[in-house]
């Protein structure tokens, strides 16, 4: 009895597992089966899911019309250099933080969280007026700067979180072995903090590679990423859907793939602190 | 030893130099639609015939691109050397000082042609600040087998207690056809781009001459009781959600008996690769009570220079080309004419290839020519601009108000409490950007 009610509520858990995962994956579905529709078909009423004429008409349009590579290789430049340059400063910052706590640690920990709150169009004018004497207007450094700045709050976080989790005995065992700071950060810290430094450093590389703000506003077109390439087929005017679709699949694919093979990484970095 | 270095020194920096003067690149900012895109794609023909103009384009949303270009030109950025912005945008920019006024657009360029309705919306005190690429009004797009079967007749000239009568006779729910498809979704763009025109019509004005707000008068209560009623008998469900997009999606579809909406639709309704109804589509001009004034609006988009750009010359040289007659020869050539940018230029009504193409050719300049937008409505206003009040603050405030009217489609509010809500959001606005007191 006890086994057919553990059966049933294995297939009911799945049902409903896979019912939830197909209901928050479907908005992405639906953009890339758009995407391989005609303009008429993305907006016709009622739609049709999957019976309609497929085509890569907009796929081949898209790259005719914008250079899908040069937008993406900026992205994982921006992306990747922000994350970079974000954990080079948040791995000291978090340690000294975690380890050697003082009165005023919590404030500043809250301090940072602060700037996370005022909405990023508040500063908009004073951080246009500053890029624009110091030359930094559509350049990728420019954007490596901001989206650096702008996440290291949550990358300093979330490392301090992992490193709390981390016995101070470990470390002082390494002390007593004769281990100096860097020793101690590079060959005992970092290797146990490696699940947590990973899920930080992906889930930065997404907020970067995902910030629409920024990136439209500082960047034209040299320095413009996969944002931009999205925001050039949106149109209240005029059926762009299919192409808009093709180009934001487009756009997501590389990150897609990664978040995938990251997976586990990622949600076990994520809930490492909880659990415990 | 010192000379020769010295010319060594000299002959380098001028060798780092020519290459940056033979070459003059301009980045030009734009919108997403199709006649725009179809100008990227011609960018070739003007650098051959202008081997030193290298282009860049950035695209963005409308509403993106405003704000963008709007920062940028504040600022004094520099980052932009060819806008593309609105009717609404070029006066409000030109008096702030912030774009080059265009004077040297060539001989042959003929500023004559350009539709004057138009011209009077991108010129101040005379001077010409933007050209226009192409231009639109709003138009009623009727189905004619609907209104054959009906046994109605569409006048030229509508009047807007036919246009009602029409749309409730017209509506079969069962067979999912609306009488009426009109915007709802929120925006000073959106439908208060529509309902202003509509208000028009009816002889109500966004602010009378001291700027005070006029939601509280009955012109404007006629205005939204009519629109609210008859979409609520005769429209779609969801309207207040619908936009341009929308409505062409669901006429295209056949499920719109009338749509009244931009002239620039009118290809689209009757292209029968994008539309189910492609050859059963009438024009006639946007409706009227008899005031005076049509319910259509004026819009057109532009090419202007901001007056941080260091390269106005090779600019003006573009805007010139891309606004010129021989642009739309040129597209003509390739895409055939029913694809050229309309609602500009005199000459283009005159083509007999393109009226041959485009059978909506009249009413477009009909309606363009009786938007005037520097006397928009019965009763005189302190504002340019036919669906909107060249303002600032206009962006902001027509937002505000258009909000309140979509919950009064959506049946969130009365008609009423939407039009007191939108005369203290108005009011409250222009008091405190110093109007009124």
């Amino acid at each position: 009895m006890a086994r057919m009610a553990t059966t049933k509520q294995v297939v009911v858990s799945t049902i409903g597992a896979w019912f939830f995962g197909f209901l928050i994956f479907f908005p992405i579905l639906w953009m890339v089966l758009a995407s391989f529709k005609t303009e008429l078909e993305a907006f016709a009423i009622p739609p049709s899911f999957l019976f309609f004429h497929w085509t890569t008409e907009n796929y081949a349009t898209v790259q005719e019309r914008s250079d899908y590579f040069q937008h993406a290789l900026n992205s994982v430049i921006i992306a990747g250099g922000s994350t970079l340059i974000a954990l080079l400063i948040a791995i000291p910052a978090a340690w000294s933080m975690a380890f050697s706590p003082t009165k005023r640690t919590k404030d500043i920990l809250l301090w940072m969280l602060s700037t996370k709150m005022m909405p990023p169009v508040g500063v908009l004018v004073p951080i246009y007026l500053i890029y624009k004497t110091f030359g930094l207007l559509d350049s990728r450094i420019g954007l490596i700067f901001i989206l650096c700045l702008g996440n290291l709050p949550i990358v300093i976080w979330m490392l301090f979180t992992y490193f709390k989790e981390i016995p101070r005995d470990i470390l002082e065992a390494a002390r007593m072995d004769g281990a100096t700071i860097g020793r101690e950060l590079i060959y005992v810290l970092t290797p146990m903090a490696i699940p947590g430094l990973a899920s930080t450093m992906l889930l930065n590389l997404i907020l970067a590679w995902n910030e629409a703000f920024w990136t439209l506003n500082l960047s034209t077109s040299n320095a413009a990423p996969l944002t931009t390439f999205i925001a050039s087929y949106s149109s209240p005017e005029g059926l762009f859907w299919a192409k808009l679709s093709a180009a934001s699949t487009l756009a997501i694919a590389p990150i897609l793939v990664l978040g995938w093979f990251s997976q586990k990484q990622l949600v076990r970095g994520l809930t490492f602190g909880a659990v415990k | 030893m010192k000379q020769f270095l010295g010319a060594v020194c000299g002959a380098s920096c001028l060798l780092l130099v020519v290459p940056a003067m033979a070459e003059t690149t301009l980045t030009i900012a734009t919108v997403n639609n199709g006649d725009m895109i179809r100008m990227q794609g011609l960018t070739a023909e003007f650098t051959k015939k202008n081997p030193d103009i290298a282009v860049k384009w950035v695209t963005l949303e409308e509403n993106v691109l405003r704000q963008r270009v709007t920062t940028d030109i504040a600022t004094k950025g520099g980052q932009f050397d060819v806008l593309t912005i609105g009717t609404y945008e070029v006066p409000i920019w030109a008096k702030k000082g912030w774009l080059v006024p265009l004077a040297n657009l060539g001989a042959d360029y003929d500023v004559a042609d350009l539709l004057p309705r138009i011209k009077d919306a991108v010129s101040v005190d005379g001077k010409l600040y933007a050209a226009p690429f192409y231009g639109e009004s709003s138009m009623v797009m009727y189905r004619t087998d609907l209104f054959d079967k009906a046994g109605l007749k569409m006048p030229e000239k509508p009047a807007w207690d036919f246009v009602v009568d029409a749309a409730k006779k017209l509506t079969d729910k069962s067979a999912g056809v609306y009488g009426i498809c009109l915007r709802g979704k929120a925006g000073w763009g959106e439908n208060m781009a529509f309902l202003s025109a509509m208000a028009n019509s009816y002889g109500a004005r966004w602010f009378d001459e001291n700027w005070q707000p006029q939601f509280n008068t009955p012109e404007w209560k006629a205005t939204l009781s009519t629109y609210v009623d008859l979409m609520k008998q005769a429209g779609p469900p969801g309207a207040s959600s619908n936009g341009f997009n929308e409505n062409l999606a669901l006429f295209n579809a056949g499920k719109c008996a009338m749509w009244i909406d931009a002239t620039v639709a009118a290809s689209f309704v009757t292209n029968p690769k994008d539309s189910k109804v492609a050859d059963k589509v009438g024009f006639a001009l946007a409706p009227n009570t008899g005031l005076g004034k049509n319910a259509n609006w004026l819009w057109a988009w532009n090419l202007a220079i901001p007056a941080g750009s260091k390269k106005a010359e090779a600019a003006e040289k573009f805007i010139a080309w891309a606004t010129s007659k021989d642009y739309t020869k040129v597209v003509a050539a390739k895409d055939g004419w029913a694809n050229v940018p309309p609602g500009t230029r005199t000459s283009l009504y005159q083509n007999p290839e393109y009226l041959k193409v485009a059978p909506f050719a009249k009413l477009t300049l009909a309606s363009i020519d009786a938007a005037d937008p520097n006397k928009p409505t019965v009763k005189p206003v302190p504002y340019v601009g036919v669906q909107y009040a060249a303002i600032p603050e206009f962006q902001g405030i027509g937002t505000q108000v258009g909000q309140q009217f979509s919950a009064a489609l959506a049946g969130s509010m009365t008609v009423d409490a939407a039009l007191t809500a939108a005369q203290s959001a108005t009011e409250r606005e222009m008091k405190r950007a110093g109007y009124i007191k």
